[in-house]
């Protein structure tokens, strides 16, 4: 359909007027559109959208949370050690800094990836690699805590046997990092 | 091997061609975002550290299958027209050419797999093929995935998936989009409401250039919104159950178009037609609207055929920085208005389907 106002140009943009509770609609152009800007532009078949910035977003979620209501603005929360993002850049600008930040901010972060995302599990594709050494880590973490153990009991034999187990996993590991 | 000059001046990604339901799909495209596990992200690495991302990447890239294939362009080495045409042919983002010191694509000959380095994300591979092709395209770029990440180790937890810069694109980090032509929806007064359902799906609505780009010449872009809590092939599923929908939808109302408009639909078409073969000026925004109407007619038959390719290229050619590229240098908008109608009257009115632009 042609534009309500110039009858010239295709109509592109659909505005809505409410005034004093009296609503009008209009079929208009670009230009046409952009003349009259007295209008509230709704989301027409042209959309338009307003330019909101997506750290102001976060922070407005991050604020309505109770679970991060006791973490003030920055305050009190290390920046972190990966890349010297503070809490509070975060909050501005919406963007972490490195892989480090997710573990530097875990706290405040789930319930914005939460609010974002619905859930937080991966359920997708896992890096082959991570497979493996997800299981070498785990494997690393009992022994280590085994051998804690056999300290503790004084069993100095099987401790010697843990710590040659952890030098291998550890080497193994390290490999599959280079 | 590609040559650079050819990815200014040609208009013939394997994009542009007609694919799967190319009556109201253009295009489909898969992105996945990774970050290399020990570096900053881009917005705060240093010039080394960016570095050492860009020769690893670049490293990787060289094992990629079909490595002669891929050709590396450095953004600090091309101009901003260039930097422009890359945009317009949707082979990097804005921000990518924003800072162009040490950023980098890696970009395959046919232009359907182009890695984007150092982005938001140290990487951002995508496959952009013709038509309706999610499934072909996941697994093309998910076989890309596998063989850089044979050689990088990526970023990744277990809950959260693969780390990204923005929490929005955590997990999978993958985004699939499907640029689609609606003008029956949008002369029916449909759009808003089959678009807006798509929202409550979780689909995000957008322009031809992404993000804040107004929906010029009825071109809309759908995409998955969430990353996280679901497999890629999930999500690949559900974009593609509901584009499905939304193709029905179109053609049914193309179907009811001459119903509801009569007379006035053989008219607009034609005018447009008239229009785009006779004018002596077009506008960017003139042309996309005039060369929908096209589109719509040619699909609805009351236009001669004209190959739905040749009208994709046209959508690339007419773009600005593409026109000035080919002219050679930067124009006035006056002068850039007298091309672009010269170079959509001779496409429209040459029966061949040379790409090439001279």
């Amino acid at each position: 359909m042609l534009c309500e106002s110039c009858n010239k140009n295709p109509a592109t943009v659909f505005v809505r007027r409410t005034v004093n509770g009296v609503t009008t609609e209009a079929h208009l152009c670009e230009e046409c559109a952009k003349e009259r800007s007295e209008w509230n532009i709704v989301v027409g078949p042209t959309l338009s959208f307003p330019d909101f910035s997506l750290g102001n977003l976060f922070a407005s979620l991050l604020e309505q949370h109770p679970a991060s209501a006791g973490v003030s603005i920055g305050g009190g929360m290390e920046p972190c050690s990966g890349c010297g993002l503070t809490y509070a850049d975060f909050r501005q600008q919406g963007r972490l800094g490195c892989a480090r930040c997710y573990t530097t901010f875990r706290e405040p972060l789930q319930p914005l990836i939460r609010r974002l995302q619905g859930d937080v599990q991966h359920v997708g594709k896992v890096p082959r690699r991570h497979k493996g050494r997800a299981r070498l880590r785990h494997n690393l973490d009992a022994l280590r805590r085994r051998l804690k153990e056999a300290i503790a009991r004084e069993a100095f034999e099987e401790a010697a046997q843990l710590r040659d187990q952890i030098k291998l996993a550890e080497d193994k590991l390290k490999e599959g990092q280079q | 091997m590609l040559d650079p000059e050819q990815i200014f001046t040609r208009a013939d990604s394997a994009w542009l061609n007609e694919g799967p339901d190319g009556d109201v799909v253009i295009s489909t495209r898969i992105r996945l975002a990774r970050n290399l596990a020990d570096l900053p992200f881009p917005s705060r690495a240093s010039d080394e550290e960016l570095e050492q991302a860009l020769v690893r990447l670049k490293s990787a890239s060289e094992y990629l299958p079909e490595a002669k294939r891929y050709r590396l362009l450095e953004m600090g080495r091309l101009s901003p027209l260039e930097h422009q045409v890359l945009i317009e042919k949707h082979l990097v983002s804005r921000e990518h050419v924003q800072n162009p010191k040490k950023r980098a694509l890696v970009l395959r000959d046919d232009e359907a797999v182009s890695i984007m380095i150092n982005e938001e994300d140290h990487e951002r591979l995508q496959v952009l093929l013709p038509g309706l092709n999610l499934d072909q395209a996941w697994q093309l770029a998910n076989r890309l995935d596998d063989s850089l990440e044979r050689r990088l180790e990526y970023a990744f937890d277990d809950e959260l998936g693969f780390l990204t810069c923005c929490p929005t694109n955590l997990g999978s980090g993958l985004r699939a989009s499907v640029m689609l032509h609606l003008p029956a929806l949008v002369l029916s007064k449909q759009a808003n409401q089959v678009l807006g359902t798509l929202a409550q799906f979780g689909l995000v609505i957008r322009g031809l250039y992404g993000e804040g780009t107004q929906a010029l010449g009825n071109f809309f872009q759908v995409s998955n919104q969430l990353t996280l809590n679901r497999s890629e092939e999930d999500l690949i599923h559900n974009l593609h159950a509901l584009t499905s929908q939304v193709i029905d939808q179109e053609r049914a109302a193309r179907g009811r178009l001459y119903e509801e408009l009569g007379d006035r639909l053989p008219d607009m078409v034609w005018r447009a037609y008239g229009i785009l073969t006779n004018a002596r000026l077009l506008s960017g925004g003139e042309a996309m609207q005039l060369l929908s109407n096209v589109r719509l007619g040619v699909n609805l038959n009351l236009l001669p055929p004209i190959k739905l390719a040749k009208l994709n290229r046209l959508l690339v050619i007419t773009q600005p920085g593409f026109i000035q590229r080919v002219a050679g240098g930067s124009l006035q908008s006056s002068e850039r208005d007298r091309k672009r109608a010269s170079l959509v009257k001779e496409q429209l009115l040459t029966k061949n389907n040379h790409s090439e632009v001279e």
